[in-house]
């Protein structure tokens, strides 16, 4: 992920204060990573090289941290985040197929954000309602029993532009597969 | 270390003089008894034990457990076979392979790889049979002069991170993500002579299957 303008200073202002607070360990890796996210929204590598320096451990050590718990993102959350539901109920009822939709139209695989960081896109547990299964959060709110056709529409609706081809391309794509 | 005492265990029936405090797989393996192994490493004090192959029953405990984390005690008991061993030995492998470019005809460590020897020793199959084959498609990483990685040869054994943070004191590979995504990768995932490796090689010589192997000359 590109960092924009004054990012990478910002980050080291930020992440230099939190590190002046620890001690040097490698026990103090989540805590400081946690403080981290906390402040910035995501773990940039620029942020782990100076985590990994600050407590003196390979560079690798935190990163291999920081993509094992779910709670640490690698990259920014996107202005608009989307999170398909991959719980029991919403897997069953083709959860993967609208992760593979939103994966396609935004270009982003899980887990990624739009190099404009206008999207986000995330996987979470079960959110409560499985009922309405497949479910997808936009920005929190519920969107229920969503069919692959209905990725398009959300989308437009958070005002991405879409290709005028789309829909031809969409059906090409389908029929190869 | 201090200075060795020794004990007297059995294995198999047969009894074999061990030096106290080591683990069972190593004395094992040094009085030529084979119990499958793929993630052990002798030096390591409190061993990961991922790979979960080397499994034996010992008297007094109710279930088999991992021979690489047993120190050896005076009057030991073991036995490297049973029907519950090898069934949890044979998943064990079945799910390796499931997750394993095969085609050894074509792969750098045909004839020293430790999962040929397993399946030899075990009569276990070199394929899958119950389960699904998934092996991601990913390219060999031939960036190194030496060396090169693919990834799907990889058991995640974790023998080179070891080597490569114990040994060479160098730490530019690791274990990174998690579940079906979890492999052995550099800082950002980069091609290896992108990273802080110095490419001594030292975690190739580790690496009991074809995942890290040397280019030919
Ligand atoms: S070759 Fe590179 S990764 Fe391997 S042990 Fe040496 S420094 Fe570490
Ligand atoms: S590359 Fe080889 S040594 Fe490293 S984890 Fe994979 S199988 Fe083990
Ligand atoms: S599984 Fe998706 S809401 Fe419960
Ligand atoms: S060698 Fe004991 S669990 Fe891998």
């Amino acid at each position: 992920m590109e960092l924009l303008e004054g990012e990478l200073e910002q980050i080291q202002t930020e992440v230099g204060f939190i590190l002046r607070k620890y001690e040097p360990g490698r026990e103090q890796l989540l805590p400081i990573l946690q403080e981290v996210q906390g402040k910035i929204g995501y773990l940039p590598k620029e942020a782990m090289k100076m985590v990994a320096e600050a407590i003196n451990i390979p560079e690798v050590d935190v990163y291999s941290v920081g993509t094992f718990y779910n709670q640490f993102r690698l990259n920014p959350p996107g202005k608009n985040q989307i999170k398909v539901c991959m719980g029991t109920a919403c897997h069953l009822t083709g959860g993967h197929i609208i992760m593979d939709s939103f994966e396609r139209r935004l270009e982003i695989d899980e887990g990624e954000t739009t190099g404009d960081r206008e999207f986000s896109l995330e996987r979470v547990a079960c959110v409560g309602c499985c009922a309405l299964a497949p479910v997808v959060l936009v920005n929190e709110e519920v969107e229920a029993r969503v069919r692959p056709t209905r990725v398009d529409g959300i989308l437009l609706g958070l005002g991405k532009a879409m290709p005028v081809t789309s829909k031809h391309q969409k059906e090409e794509g389908d029929t190869i597969e | 270390m201090k200075i060795s005492r020794t004990v007297t265990i059995t294995i198999d029936g047969k009894e074999y003089i061990a030096k106290e405090g080591q683990k069972l797989l190593w004395t094992a393996l040094e009085n030529g008894v084979y119990i499958p192994h793929l993630c052990g490493i002798e030096e390591e004090e409190k061993p990961a034990a991922g790979c979960r192959l080397c499994f034996v029953e010992i008297d007094g405990f109710l279930n088999p457990v991992t021979a690489c984390t047993q120190k050896v005690k005076e009057g030991m008991v073991v036995r490297t076979r049973s029907k519950r061993v090898d069934k949890l030995v044979g998943t064990a492998f079945e799910l390796l392979m499931s997750n394993h470019r095969l085609g050894c005809a074509r792969c750098g460590a045909n004839g020293r790889c430790e999962l040929q020897k397993i399946a030899k020793e075990r009569g276990l199959k070199l394929k899958t049979s119950r389960l699904r084959s998934l092996v991601p498609e990913v390219p060999v990483d031939e960036s190194p002069d030496k060396f090169t990685y693919d990834q799907t040869r990889c058991v995640l054994c974790g023998r080179c991170v070891w080597v490569d943070h114990h040994k060479a004191k160098i730490g530019a590979i690791g274990l990174v993500r998690r579940g079906m995504s979890r492999k052995m990768a550099t800082f950002g995932e980069t091609a290896m002579a992108d990273s802080s490796c110095t490419q001594c090689g030292m975690c190739v010589e580790a690496c009991p299957v074809g995942a890290l192997t040397f280019k030919e000359k």
